[in-house]
């Protein structure tokens, strides 16, 4: 806010208007403290899995406001009940807002029903990392999946939501790429709802 | 005085790559999250935000630095105008200003108008102490010590805590001098 008088102060923090989401800080503040994020929970951890774990919850926490914060802003209230409308949500509008960009690509999975995957070429989070090879297959893409699972278990779709890197030709650094693992009920809801 | 003059703040901010600032937001909520959850004790969880704000200024300093391509301050009055007009502008994109300087030019406030940080946050009874943005301190304290200046960064005022700013306090201790690896007789 400019002005040369006090802020005004809100008694109440949810009276308080809502931006418009349009603010912005630079790429590095970013990565900056998405590096610490990860340097403190190694600190932490004894193993990978339990890494990957930390950052999911961290950004599981991102994703169930991220759900709460666009509904009431951008989609006006409106609730999806479908899984096409819910999986494209996440893929248009929120990485819209997240990413300034929607995702490269959503495709469902060829072996099981109940698997989709959104690619992305170059991951936010992933721009700045290197992984050593003693780490294996970790993959800081897990925040994204945290977000990811965040936002469809607010919406009422549980799922299991993984980030895998996929080598592409062509391109010297690999494709990441989110799976999401529906639960059955969602299955059988859908099924259900025709 | 200079033979390039630095870059406003502006300038650089529009010329950075910039991210939505709400992840920005909610990300730093996170961590938070996961410190009081980790570390329970509010005064440990400040410590270890001023730790992370030091350890992202020492290498945010680098970073300035080739951006902006400022010279060297000549003294502290220049390095914390540099820090609120063009350090907060370029990175966080808000301004600050530099207020209540000492007698002898040591010491000063900057007030921050608007702070990414906070957005959506309330602080619980139970975290009274907590200084949410702590890690802004350790951030100037870091990136000023790699250009060879100690100082003492507190939290004069915090809008979470019920003031009606964001008003930080830069207190320099000494100018640490430059020593050489090696010495000249060898």
């Amino acid at each position: 806010m400019i002005g040369a008088g006090k802020i005004k102060q809100y008694s109440n923090i949810l009276e308080k208007p809502l931006s418009k989401g349009k603010q912005e800080v630079s790429l590095s503040a970013f990565a900056f403290l998405f590096s610490e994020l990860v340097q403190y929970n190694q600190t932490q951890v004894d193993n990978i899995a339990e890494l990957e774990r930390r950052l999911e919850d961290a950004g599981y926490a991102v994703g169930a406001r991220v759900l709460e914060l666009l509904c009431h802003r951008d989609k006006g209230n409106r609730r999806e009940t479908r899984l096409l409308g819910i999986l494209s949500f996440v893929h248009s509008t929120v990485w819209k807002v997240l990413f300034g960009k929607v995702a490269d690509s959503l495709e469902k999975g060829t072996e099981h029903e109940d698997e989709y995957m959104i690619s992305e070429k170059d991951l936010l989070v992933n721009k700045f990392i290197s992984v050593p090879k003693d780490m294996g297959t970790f993959n800081c893409g897990a925040f994204v999946a945290g977000i990811v699972r965040g936002v469809l278990d607010g919406a009422g779709f549980p799922a299991v939501v993984t980030a895998h890197f996929v080598p592409m030709e062509g391109l010297h650094r690999p494709r990441t790429t989110i799976l999401i693992k529906f639960a059955e009920e969602v299955l059988q809801r859908e099924a259900r709802l025709g | 005085m200079t033979a390039a003059a630095p870059r406003s703040g502006e300038a650089i901010f529009s010329s950075f790559e910039r991210v939505n600032a709400e992840l920005f937001t909610l990300t730093y909520g996170a961590i938070v999250r996961q410190l009081l959850t980790d570390l329970e004790e509010v005064e440990e969880v400040n410590k270890q935000l001023d730790q992370m704000g030091y350890n992202i200024g020492i290498r945010l300093i680098d970073e300035f630095l080739a951006k902006s391509k400022a010279s060297r301050c000549v003294d502290f009055k220049e390095t914390s105008e540099m820090i609120a007009k063009i350090g907060f502008k370029m990175f966080l994109g808000v301004s600050a200003s530099v207020v209540n300087w000492d007698a002898d030019g040591s010491c000063c406030s900057i007030i921050l108008e608007d702070n990414p940080l906070v957005d959506f946050v309330e602080l619980p009874d139970t975290c009274q102490g907590l200084y949410y943005c702590n890690v802004l301190s350790g951030v100037i304290r870091g990136a000023l010590e790699m250009v060879a200046m100690k100082t003492e960064v507190t939290w004069i005022r915090d809008v979470l805590r019920g003031d009606d700013a964001y008003e930080l306090q830069v207190k320099l201790l000494k100018q640490i001098p430059e020593e050489y690896p090696y010495k000249n007789d060898e």
